[in-house]
């Protein structure tokens, strides 16, 4: 092994900390050019990419460059700028649908949060007394549909599943009419995970929405895409091709308890503008926390969190 | 009916690759001796550019770029090849020796059983994983062996291993509802034991590396469970978070690899090489696709160029040192990136495969056509068919040669009397042409390296629902019979 290796495996341990930790200056001091180089590396550190991560730190430089600012200071100057692009693309996922039932099919790939995130999104619209109703739509994965199930069982809803192997789109056209029928106000649909560049089976997610249609022109009223923070720049491949091809409404990040940054949302809402609903914090039914720009932009740019409004 | 989905992904995209940053940064230094520390400085910032676009973590981005700055100046710029493809080419190498030049087998020479134990964040592809390496030992190498899942965390979680190891006719622990990972594993071990297994692969619940409790039980469990093998599970998606995924596994337990999953995807796969560097571990396997045949070995050579999101630019330096002139070299390795392919290159093409005595550069450079060199070797190709052809190319107008679609029956039959022959050779020839730029098309569309490698990887679909997903076939793609596209044509 080359000594470079060494050399960065024991550095590491120093440079591989979180956003901020990079920003640590204690007295205010001028924002200068190192300074500002920090900050960007600190940003695609969080995975805001390296075009995203430049035009933060120019507009900062804009508009304080030379100024004297403290640590805190530049981390809530971040903040702002970020939460500015993601604050219009803040919206919950409501159920406003009539008639009922309003439609949420849910997709991603592979191993994204898919399945715990339906299940947190039921147990959030029981808790405001809505009924919902789950459909297995992953016929592939081992266990899937007894996963879905046990999800069901804890949240307390129904669970339409079909056999191993079966026709996604029958199953979700089955369900549609089951919660129709049932006068169910929320009907979420789970689908298998997929690769965005495996062709055959995005026209399987179109297939399952041609069929949902055959029923209400409108459905699925909601198609949201699952993402999972600890993805880099490929995400928004992702949003481009998922939005593309299976109408994506709106976008779940997953896995933001840990320390990955999801700096990628930032550019996919410079890029794409679809709503951002909400984000999960944990493998429990009730860790879903709607999404929060400034919120999001705080733990992006590392500003403690008692320092939040 | 043509897959809509098809259709979409093969849209033509930005071809954004290193080879062309570079073009740029080099456009004023072309023909000069050995690279300079200027030149190489300003190519590094665009390499950096490169690797942290492919997800490379940025600490190993940084002294990926220093190793490389020093290998880089002084170093001599092969007479033929500009100096910005001379630094891809030092990159390259550099990158692949750093990935892992030779491959490394899991280490069962113990006394069975050998136990192999699967680590990772949640949804990396453990549990996948896991029965995808059983099945490989049980059907390749004959090893008797037993799974067992410790996941008592996800929902069917050991459900779901049941299930495959039924589907991959692999024995499971039978589950005991409410036991804890660390009994599973000493129960696992002891059965292992008695029943005579060769290997007994854990599968482990996914968690975070900031998660005390559930890192203390991993490193419980690989007390007890006392693995021989214990593999860190990775999506190759991963960005920036590596590092930290990387590093805290590292510490807490004796990693000794790495499994890279979903490299099926379209991913530039930077994951790969912040693991490796942080880790110090080998990557053992690559997954890819959900199918429990979707196991590889890990191929560098292939991810390096994935990573550096380009068309074969490392294979061209490395043929023009040998005949290339400078000019055509450039100008095809432009086009090919762009995915262009007009009559004059056919003619080019030609050309070069008279002076090499054998197939031009691009059709080297087209993954798979080696072979076809021997179909030269073996004269059903032969020096006369070229010529033949060359004269059919030169009998055609110039506006004919950049647009061939305009040659209509009567442009042909014109065409075949000013080469001496006739229509059915020109239409051979239309025909090759065609085949070849679509072949050329098709690599662009797919992202260059990043497609070449997707298409040769598995294309097994996935989630069975129906329609097979999947690219077209390489081989079909190509030609037939080991042939560059359109050659089987003048086979005789
Ligand atoms: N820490 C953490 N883990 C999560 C979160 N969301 C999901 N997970 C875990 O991620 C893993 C995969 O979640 P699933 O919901 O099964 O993912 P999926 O997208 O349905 O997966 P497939 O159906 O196989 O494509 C499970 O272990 C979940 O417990 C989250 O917000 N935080
Ligand atoms: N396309 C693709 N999908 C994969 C690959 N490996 C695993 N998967 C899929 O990824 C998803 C998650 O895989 P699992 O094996 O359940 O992941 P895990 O790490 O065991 O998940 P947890 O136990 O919840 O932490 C499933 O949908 C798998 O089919 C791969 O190489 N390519
Ligand atoms: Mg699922
Ligand atoms: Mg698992």
């Amino acid at each position: 092994m080359s000594d470079w290796l060494t050399k960065l495996r024991t550095g590491l341990s120093r440079s591989s900390e979180k956003l901020g930790a990079g920003l640590g200056f204690v007295a205010a001091t001028r924002l200068d050019d190192a300074r500002l180089d920090q900050i960007e590396e600190a940003l695609i550190g969080a995975d805001l990419g390296v075009a995203v991560a430049g035009r933060v730190t120019t507009r900062l430089r804009e508009e304080r460059f030379g100024r004297d600012i403290d640590d805190a200071g530049v981390r809530a100057a971040v903040a702002t700028e970020i939460a500015a692009t993601l604050a219009p693309v803040a919206k919950p996922l409501a159920v406003t649908v009539f008639p009922r039932p309003q439609v949420i099919l849910v997709v991603g790939v592979n191993g994204s949060g898919k399945t715990t995130t339906i299940a947190k999104l039921a147990h959030r619209f029981v808790e405001q007394d809505y009924t919902v109703m789950l459909a297995a739509g992953d016929t592939f994965r081992a266990a899937a549909t007894a996963q879905l199930k046990i999800w069901g069982e804890r949240a307390g809803v129904e669970v339409i599943a079909g056999p191993e192997g079966g026709d996604a789109a029958g199953l979700a056209f089955n369900a549609f009419e089951a919660a129709r029928a049932k006068g169910t106000d929320v009907l979420i649909i789970d689908t298998a995970g997929r690769l965005q560049n495996k062709a055959g089976l995005m026209d399987e997610l179109a297939k399952v929405r041609r069929v949902l249609k055959k029923l209400s022109i409108t459905a699925p009223h909601d198609t949201v895409l699952v993402l999972d923070a600890t993805t880099g720049q490929n995400a928004l491949n992702q949003v481009e091709v998922f939005r593309d091809i299976a109408g994506v409404t709106g976008l779940v990040m997953t896995k933001l308890d840990g320390t990955a940054r999801g700096g990628v949302l930032v550019a996919a809402a410079e890029r794409f503008g679809l709503p951002i609903h909400a984000i999960g914090v944990g493998e429990g039914m009730g860790d879903l926390r709607s999404f929060d720009a400034a919120e999001f932009a705080s733990a992006l740019a590392g500003v403690p969190a008692k320092m939040n409004n | 009916m043509r897959s809509p989905a098809l259709y979409y992904l093969e849209r033509p995209r930005l071809f954004d690759s290193l080879s062309d940053r570079l073009s740029g940064v080099f456009d004023k230094l072309r023909g000069r001796g050995a690279l300079t520390e200027l030149d190489v400085r300003a190519a590094m910032r665009e390499v950096r550019i490169a690797l942290l676009e492919a997800d490379v973590a940025l600490p190993v981005v940084k002294t990926f770029i220093d190793d490389v700055t020093t290998r880089a100046i002084g170093h001599e710029v092969i007479r033929s090849v500009t100096p910005g493809q001379q630094v891809v080419k030092i990159v390259s190498d550099a990158l692949v020796e750093m990935l892992g030049s030779e491959a490394v087998e899991l280490n069962l020479g113990v006394t069975p059983p050998a136990v192999i134990m699967l680590v990772g964040l949640q949804g990396s592809g453990k549990t996948t994983t896991c029965a995808k390496i059983a099945k490989r030992l049980a059907e390749k190498q004959g090893k008797k062996v037993l799974m067992a899942s410790l996941d008592v965390a996800r929902p069917a979680a050991q459900e779901q291993l049941r299930i495959l190891g039924e589907q991959t006719k692999v024995a499971t622990l039978p589950i005991v509802p409410g036991q804890q990972p660390v009994e599973i594993a000493i129960r696992a071990r002891q059965a292992a034991k008695l029943q005579g297994f060769d290997v007994l692969m854990l599968d482990t619940a996914g968690r975070l590396h900031v998660d005390d409790a559930l890192m203390g039980e991993m490193q419980a469990v690989a007390r007890e469970g006392a693995p021989n093998e214990i593999l860190l599970v990775v999506d190759a998606l991963t960005g920036q978070d590596a590092v930290n995924v990387a590093t805290a596994f590292g510490s807490q337990v004796a990693l000794t690899g790495v499994v890279l999953t979903r490299l099926d995807g379209d991913a530039r796969g930077g994951a790969a090489l912040s693991m490796r560097s942080v880790t110090g571990k080998p990557i053992k396997f690559a997954g890819t696709g959900e199918k429990l045949d979707a196991l590889e070995a890990f191929d560098p050579q292939r991810v390096a160029g994935r990573i550096l999101g380009m068309g074969d630019v490392v294979g061209l330096v490395e043929r023009a040192a040998e005949v290339f002139e400078q000019e055509a070299a450039e100008k095809m390795a432009a086009k090919m990136a762009k995915g262009q392919f007009d009559m004059e290159d056919l003619r080019t093409q030609l050309g070069q495969m008279k002076k090499m005595g054998g197939l031009g550069a691009i059709a080297n450079m087209i993954p798979g056509v080696a072979q076809a060199k021997k179909a030269m070797a073996n004269g059903q190709v032969d020096d006369r068919i070229l010529g033949r052809m060359e004269a059919v190319i030169c009998s055609m107008t110039p506006k004919e040669r950049g647009k061939p679609e305009i040659i209509t029956a009567k442009r042909r039959i014109r065409i075949a009397k000013g080469a001496g022959t006739t229509v059915q050779e020109v239409n051979k020839v239309l025909k090759m042409h065609q085949e070849m730029a679509g072949a050329m098309k098709k690599l662009r569309k797919m992202g260059g390296m990043k497609g070449m490698a997707a298409m040769l990887g598995k294309m097994g679909g996935g989630p069975g629902m129906g329609g097979g997903g999947g690219m077209p076939d390489i081989q079909k793609m190509l030609g037939s019979g080991g042939m560059p596209p359109g050659f089987d044509k003048f086979k005789r």
